[in-house]
């Protein structure tokens, strides 16, 4: 197959609707999440910074806010990998598997 | 048997373990792509694995645990940065990474654009960056050394760095990706394996209640609650030395210093050549993301241990041995490598405060203890055996510090792969030779590179060995994160990148933050500079913070817009080839067509 009828291939893939939707799936859940988690993790930063009064606040003992706060970091970081890790093998895996397998067949002609 | 001997002993036992692994790898290193990728065969759990051995290095392990110890909850930023920095690389980059590259960062940023320019850009960042790393990490282990080994002297520490760097060499001219990947997955069990046994240890000493753990740990540092709280190490209040009232802009500064530092530790993982191509050594985008799963698993499980290692030693170790200069036994006096008193002239015990007393003979035998906390863990060890000079003492002092050298081993094995890897395929192979390399050229290149840049990192580390290892860890953190991450990110997601908006992100990112990193307070200004006020006499620390990436990251993303838009070249096929491949995995592992 010659590089322009490749070219073809990929284009009209690209502009195929399950080929956006699977982009738009993708994109619609690790953008969000990913402004999130920079959100959440730059207000732990800024509070430590800033907020130092109030993140000193001993909560149970010796355990003040802001060690709670950083254990909520590894907490929101293992829920945000499983989230991905379901989103993806219930939404995203098994559409980009067959847009694979089709480009894949169309290109070895 | 003394510790230094068994640690010793221990160590050569996983070298000899790894060097076996090592041969066979490269007994079945055939094809090119062996070398560079393994074969991409490696399951998701073993490159999981892998990616944790060569992720944490001795400035995690050590230095985590150290700086915990010396300023309490501030060392605990690092844990956090590291980890969260782990899902920019699980959401945004590992899985179409995979699918559209092929042995190095270059691959994708070449994809879509010239080839000479952008691979140039890429394999200068990536030896950049692996090159700090590297001195970072062999400074490391000479410091290590002498503290384990009790060994003082420059020169046998210059020799302890050569010989890491030689075994490096051999791992990757003979075992290539896969004999590296096994010996960081080993590295990742025996490092697991030792913190989760201190881990135990330590909170079986407060009977599982981490409030008494923290507790003892304020006290025994003598700054009680503030020890808990953030602000001993960084985002300081900083006093007006005449008025000894805040200094409102000082202040200021030094809480953005901080910021400036979150920002590199969780934009700069994502941006590090040698993490991004372990995604190669996994055969599809399904299997990369599991990966990222596991690392995170193991890495979030290490550094939630951290806590644990770091406030135990605050409150187990004693203060002076932690804090000062030399090393001292359990009355105070100042030991020798040996663990006896020094003895001077009519002197038997000299107390730390008194070091200046001793004469230059008896000088000679004191051992030094790091400053910066990077032996609080070995230290800790050595406690929960049951102290120096007991049994138990010297084989937990031997088996940790055995674990601790296996991690430098294993993280300068990675680093060494992923710039003679950039150097062959991207330097030689696309920029040289224009594409027109053979395969086995291409790994002869990248097997003798291995060797010049691992003799290069020896001669480094060894001039290097006075500079702080965090600052080389915090320059590589600073310019892969000013460099490559916005260009690999707009590489991957933006239709209108081009040749210009890559050059300028590596090169207006990587220049940002070398410049300002030149003029500020790490080299001059400060006694703890690289340059020393007292001793220069001038300074040029115009910007103001340790930590660039807070000006430099926004800078690098700034250079790459610009660059992008200022150029009229946009090549609209190959970037629905790319957008369609990082997606989906179609023609894995088959080069672009150009």
């Amino acid at each position: 197959m010659g590089s322009s009828e490749q070219d073809r291939v990929w284009a009209e893939t690209q502009a195929s609707p399950e080929f956006q939707d699977l982009k738009r799936k993708f994109r619609g859940f690790a953008f969000p999440l990913t402004i999130a988690f920079l959100a959440w993790y730059f207000l732990y930063v800024i509070l430590t910074a800033f907020a130092r009064e109030w993140i000193a606040t001993p909560v149970i003992g010796n355990i003040n806010i802001a060690l709670v706060l950083g254990l909520l970091q590894f907490v929101s970081t293992f829920l945000i990998m499983w989230l991905y890790e379901r989103h993806s093998s219930k939404h995203l895996d098994a559409a980009s598997e067959k847009i694979r397998d089709q480009v894949d067949k169309e290109l070895a002609k | 048997m003394s510790s230094s001997t068994l640690s010793t002993i221990l160590f050569a036992v996983f070298v000899a373990f790894t060097l076996v692994l090592v041969f066979r790898a490269g007994r079945s290193t055939k094809k090119s792509s062996d070398f560079y990728d393994g074969g991409g065969s490696f399951s998701g759990f073993q490159n999981g694995l892998a990616i944790a051995g060569d992720y944490m290095s001795a400035a995690s392990f050590l230095g985590i645990a150290g700086t915990i110890a010396l300023f309490g909850y501030d060392g605990f930023l690092y844990s956090i940065g590291f980890l969260v920095a782990w899902l920019v690389a699980l959401l945004l980059i590992a899985e179409p990474l995979r699918n559209s590259g092929r042995f190095t960062m270059g691959d994708v940023l070449a994809f879509r654009m010239k080839q000479r320019p952008v691979r140039g850009a890429a394999a200068t960042s990536t030896l950049v960056v692996s090159v700090f790393y590297l001195m970072a990490q062999m400074v490391g282990a000479g410091a290590l050394v002498s503290l384990l080994l009790g060994i003082s002297d420059p020169g046998a520490k210059s020799w302890i760095i050569g010989g890491v760097g030689i075994l490096m060499i051999v791992y990757v001219t003979v075992g290539g990706m896969k004999g590296t990947t096994y010996v960081q997955i080993v590295k990742a069990f025996l490092l697991m394996i030792g913190a989760i046994l201190m881990t135990f240890m330590v909170l079986w000493t407060f009977h599982f209640n981490i409030s008494d753990l923290l507790g003892a740990a304020a006290n025994n540092s003598g700054k009680h609650e503030a020890f808990l709280q953030p602000g001993l190490k960084f985002g300081k209040e900083m006093l007006d030395p005449a008025t000894g009232l805040v200094d409102a802009g000082k202040t200021l500064i030094s809480k953005l210093d901080l910021l400036s530092l979150g920002m590199a530790l969780v934009l700069g993982t994502a941006g590090l050549p040698h993490i991004l191509i372990r995604f190669y050594t996994v055969p599809t985008a399904k299997a990369a993301r599991k990966s990222v799963n596991w690392a995170i698993g193991n890495i979030g499980a290490f550094y939630l241990m951290t806590i644990a290692l770091g406030f135990g030693a605050a409150a187990l170790l004693s203060r002076t041995n932690l804090f000062r200069g030399y090393k001292v036994d359990v009355t105070g006096c100042l030991m020798d490598a040996k663990g006896a008193a020094i003895v001077d002239g009519s002197v038997n015990c000299t107390t730390l405060e008194n070091v200046a007393n001793l004469s230059a003979d008896a000088k000679k035998l004191l051992v030094p203890v790091d400053p910066s906390g990077n032996v609080a863990a070995p230290q800790l060890a050595e406690f929960l055996g049951g102290g120096a000079g007991t049994t138990g003492g010297a084989i937990m002092l031997a088996v940790i510090g055995a674990i601790a050298f296996a991690t430098i081993l294993a993280v300068v094995a990675g680093l060494t792969l992923a710039s003679s890897s950039s150097f062959a395929h991207d330097l030689y192979a696309n920029v040289i030779k224009r594409g027109k390399a053979s395969p086995e050229q291409e790994v002869r290149v990248a097997k003798i590179s291995a060797i010049v840049i691992g003799l290069i990192s020896i001669v480094l580390a060894i001039g290097a060995q006075g500079m702080n290892v965090a600052f080389l860890v915090a320059i590589a953190f600073a310019i892969a994160a000013s460099g490559n991450l916005p260009a690999v990110l707009y590489s991957l997601f933006w239709k209108k990148f081009n040749t210009r908006g890559a050059v300028w992100a590596i090169y207006g990112g990587l220049a940002a933050a070398l410049i300002l990193l030149v003029f500020s307070p790490n080299v001059t200004g400060a006694e703890t500079s690289l340059l020393k006020l007292s001793e220069v006499g001038y300074r040029f620390d115009f910007f103001p913070l340790s930590n660039p990436g807070i000006v430099s990251i926004p800078l690098g993303f700034f250079f790459g817009w610009l660059g992008t838009v200022t150029s009229n070249e946009r090549n609209v096929q190959k970037y629905a080839e790319l957008e369609v491949r990082s997606m989906t995995g179609a023609a894995i592992g088959k080069a672009a067509v150009h």
